[in-house]
């Protein structure tokens, strides 16, 4: 019985639902109108505009990133410590909001976040200073951290849970602080677990256009604006492939950086 | 010998059940102690306050005279080899060897010195450099051991140690950690559900079941001496019987006089008698104390085990001389050999249903 | 102390997550059509609702994509599975670095690859196109949801099941796929989930003329948001809330590792 026969409905669909597609988007971003092949559309990223909505991009990813793996393994740590039973409720409890729309979820940040929304009228009642990040990165940033930190808690979570408690213990028998501890054996133990929330948060942090749109006005572009202006709008596909080639460059190296540490083909989320 | 270790008046429960109850146990120095019980008796339990993993509910750990109850695992003078090992995998074997002595802020040299000392103690010379993982599940025992001991500890806790290993490996393994033991000068506190493991390598045995100590003692006592029916039936293979003392040195089991050794339960008082498979002596029909009939046969390599249907009661007996099914035999016992017991004081001084 | 402070965070954290769900659904009950006033309490948005035909719309291709394209992706990840169990490391790495490729990708590239396909192909943007693209990017959560179940399969269950007498699918049907099943579930509920939620792969391949709720919010967002999208998105949240905490926590005996 030919097992691999069975492979085929699902190679055929990768190949053409794929492997095609982002072949395409090399066609086009390596020819101009005409069919010819050109370089302009890659080498567009360096004008003015293009490449600060790359660096921009690439700016408020790293920052939520950063935020989003502090805020994450503290919490992790403590999730972790808790009973077997409650697992699958932590889990439960950071995807439920997920269930929520992504983009209702990111728009009421507008709400709370206006000159006259939410957060500022408490404040006010309390007599504290208002806050004013609405429409700026600040706000992007926040938004890039909301909506990525379940994707940074998961894998975190679930690379600390996998340690054996008894590894732990023996690390404080042979004398070992909690520091110590942490240091030397929890942090290495768990690096899977933060290379994959890394790279689960990174790559959607760089691209997004819905989150610059919804919390950062008109006036913030990233390179996911402008690559969605061209598809969209302008109708250049061919600058706006030739664009996307340039962010592909970052999107392998986080593939290549995946499969290295996820030999086994087991994504850390589940 | 002095004593090293005083647990006192140790209470601890766990989800409002009570896993240990008013426990009183010293430990002397050198000594090889071992915990045995079964499954949540509250040895492993006992264990872990003893390292500090756990804090007692009431009580005191004393440790040469100082109260260490409230001290954490790394500011305790003893160390412990787990029961799955808990190697630190993302190490080698030298760093996990390292790893207390790195706390301590050895010299470079010393700790080298202590890791070629260690891997030679344990048979496993020149594995510094390979990875917890590509060794076998009895390698990576030694190592855990190594690790411990290289720390020079006063005490040093085992956790059911070789509860993973064949049985091959396990009784080479007993035989090593006794060698250590001797050679090391530390006491070892070990756990263990296996009576054969704890009568083989132990000084003293703590016979222990639901949260209580049952007996205490040295192997032949616990084994030959049991206190009451838990401990009689948990350790070796028995035959217990309701009996009534009638006078000292005399007692009626299933309605026969059997003469025996003990003394002071009084007259005609209820007991519980033990008798060992191999102490019961089958003889010609006719003869002996009481008769019965070979119900089942056995061939056992060491000996045949042979069940008699006598007086109304199965009698288990282990001789080198096989009786066939069917045979009938007289049973006699000598009387050193009839270890009378008070009866049972509480549900947890009786003996254990067929699965234990 | 310490445990005050651990307590204290992961409450700020839970406040953090679920700030702006409480206020979309306080949003809900505003009299006010605007976001940024509170004009009153009102159920009505609740009611009218059902009334817009824009939204109802919109919802029934959602619900529609969402299941139509979890379950297809359910059986051909399945299918796929069984050949990963029987490929040599090679190939198996070779297949599952394509299965990683829709994950780590990012839904833009994704979405215009996709778009420029079906251009090239002449197939009209519509529901088709959307169901297509759904189907694509669900099959990596399933397979990534069953392979682990696959993988710890005692492999003699099967060839027991032959040895008695069945044939390889009725063993399957019988033997391997009861043990596999709680990764088949939480495979489709995450498929499931991900095509509930999604935007921009759904933005890039409907077309014209065709809303999933969440191109419907985003054609919204400039001219305001209708309160009824408040009161839906509050319905959705709430049933799946229910439902998930009632197949997780109810039946104690029938745990199964839904997720």
């Amino acid at each position: 019985m030919n097992k691999k026969i069975l492979s085929a409905p699902y190679l055929l669909w990768s190949v053409v639902f794929i492997i095609i597609p982002l072949l395409m988007v090399f066609y086009y971003g390596l020819t101009d109108k005409s069919g010819a092949f050109t370089l302009e559309n890659i080498l567009a990223i360096a004008t003015v505009e293009h490449s600060k909505a790359l660096w921009l991009a690439i700016k408020l990813s790293i920052e939520s990133t950063i935020i989003c793996l502090i805020l994450a393994y503290p919490l992790s740590m403590i999730l972790s410590k808790l009973n077997v039973n409650q697992h699958s409720f932590i889990v439960f409890i950071f995807i439920l909001p997920m269930w929520m729309n992504f983009l209702l979820r990111t728009l009421a940040w507008q709400t709370l976040l206006e000159k006259t929304g939410v957060i500022n009228s408490i404040l006010k009642t309390l007599g504290l200073p208002g806050i004013n990040i609405i429409n700026t990165s600040g706000a992007i940033i926040l938004g890039m951290v909301y909506n990525f930190l379940p994707f940074m808690v998961l894998p975190i979570y679930n690379s600390l849970s996998k340690i054996d408690k008894n590894v732990i213990n023996a690390a404080r028998d042979l004398g070992a602080n909690g520091f110590q501890t942490f240091l030397k054996i929890m942090l290495p133990l768990s690096t899977p677990g933060i290379i994959s929330g890394i790279t689960m948060v990174f790559v959607p942090a760089l691209t997004t256009f819905v989150i610059s749109t919804l919390l950062g006005g008109s006036k913030i572009l990233l390179i996911g604006n402008v690559i969605e202006q061209e598809f969209t709008q302008t109708g250049n596909w061919h600058l706006g492939s030739g664009l996307s080639i340039v962010l592909m460059i970052f999107i392998i190296v986080n593939m290549l950086i995946t499969a290295i540490t996820d030999k086994d083909g087991e994504g850390t989320m589940l | 010998m002095k004593k090293l270790v005083d647990l006192q008046n140790i209470s601890k429960s766990f989800d409002g059940e009570l896993i240990i109850d008013d426990l009183n146990l010293y430990i002397r120095e050198n000594e090889f102690l071992t915990l045995l019980g079964p499954s949540g008796c509250g040895k492993t339990t006992t264990l872990r306050i003893l390292g500090g993993f756990e804090t007692p509910d009431t009580g005191k750990v004393i440790f040469e005279g100082t109260d260490i109850t409230k001290l954490p695992p790394n500011k305790r003078p003893l160390n412990t080899v787990f029961q799955k090992y808990a190697l630190f995998t993302h190490m080698t074997i030298a760093e996990n060897i390292a790893f207390g002595l790195k706390i301590k802020n050895k010299s470079k040299s010393y700790i080298n010195d202590k890791i070629k000392y260690a891997l030679k103690l344990v048979n496993l010379d020149g594995y510094e450099n390979r990875m917890p993982d590509s060794l076998s599940g009895g390698q990576q025992q030694r190592i855990a051991i190594a690790r411990a001991i290289v720390n020079e500890p006063k005490l040093l806790l085992l956790d059911e140690p070789l509860g993973a290993l064949d049985l091959k490996l396990r009784q080479d393994m007993q035989y090593e950690l006794i060698r250590l033991k001797n050679e090391l000068g530390i006491t070892f506190i070990y756990v263990t559900h296996d009576q054969e493991e704890a009568l083989t390598m132990s000084d003293t045995i703590v016979v222990m079941n639901k949260g209580y100590i049952q007996q205490i003692g040295t192997p032949e006592k616990i084994y030959n001496e049991p206190e009451n029916a838990f401990v009689a039936d948990f350790i070796g293979d028995s035959n217990i019987l309701p009996g009534i003392m009638i006078e000292d040195k005399l007692v009626e089991i299933l309605g026969a006089k059997f003469a025996c050794v003990d003394e002071g339960f009084g007259n005609n008082t209820p007991v519980d008698v033990v008798i060992r498979p191999e102490d019961v002596e089958l003889v010609a029909e006719g003869q002996g104390t009481i008769q019965g009939v070979v119900s089942h046969v056995i061939f056992k390599g060491v000996h045949y085990e042979m069940e008699v249907m006598a007086n109304g009661f199965e009698w288990l007996v282990q001789s080198t001389k096989c009786f066939h099914v069917g045979t009938k035999v007289g049973i006699q016992v000598d009387p050193f050999n009839i270890q009378i017991m008070n009866k049972p004081a509480s549900e947890d001084e009786e003996a254990i249903g067929v699965d234990e | 102390m310490r445990n005050a402070l651990k307590k204290l965070y992961i409450t700020l954290i839970l406040i953090f997550l679920y700030a702006p769900i409480v206020t979309l659904i306080v949003l809900s009950f505003n009299k006010s059509k605007t976001r940024a006033k509170w004009g009153g309490f009102t159920g009505k948005w609740y009611i009218s609702l059902f009334k817009n035909d824009d939204i109802m719309a919109a919802l029934g291709n959602t619900l529609l994509i969402a299941f139509v394209s979890s379950l297809v992706a359910t059986v051909i990840g399945i299918i796929a599975c069984i050949a990963i169990q029987a490929m040599k490391k090679r190939s198996r790495s070779i297949v599952i670095g394509i299965t990683n490729i829709p994950m780590l990708n990012a839904d833009i590239v994704t979405g215009i690859s996709l778009m420029l396909l079906f251009i090239t192909l002449g197939i009209r943007f519509g529901f088709l196109t959307i169901l297509l693209a759904h189907i694509s990017f669900n099959i990596p959560y399933v397979i990534l949801s069953v392979l682990p179940r696959f993988k710890a399969l005692n492999p003699s269950t099967y060839e027991a099941a032959l040895d008695l007498g069945a044939s390889p699918f009725k063993a399957f049907m019988k033997v391997v796929f009861p043990d596999i099943l709680p990764g088949v579930l939480s495979g489709f509920l995450m498929a499931f989930t991900m095509s509930l939620d999604d935007f921009i792969i759904t933005h890039f391949t409907k077309g014209a003329g065709i809303d999933t709720l969440s191109t419907k919010i985003y054609s919204e967002v400039k001219k305001g948001i209708k309160p009824e999208m408040y009161a839906l998105s509050s319905i959705i949240f709430i049933s799946v809330l229910v439902l998930l905490f009632l197949v997780n926590y109810m039946p104690k005996e029938n745990k199964k590792e839904i997720k």
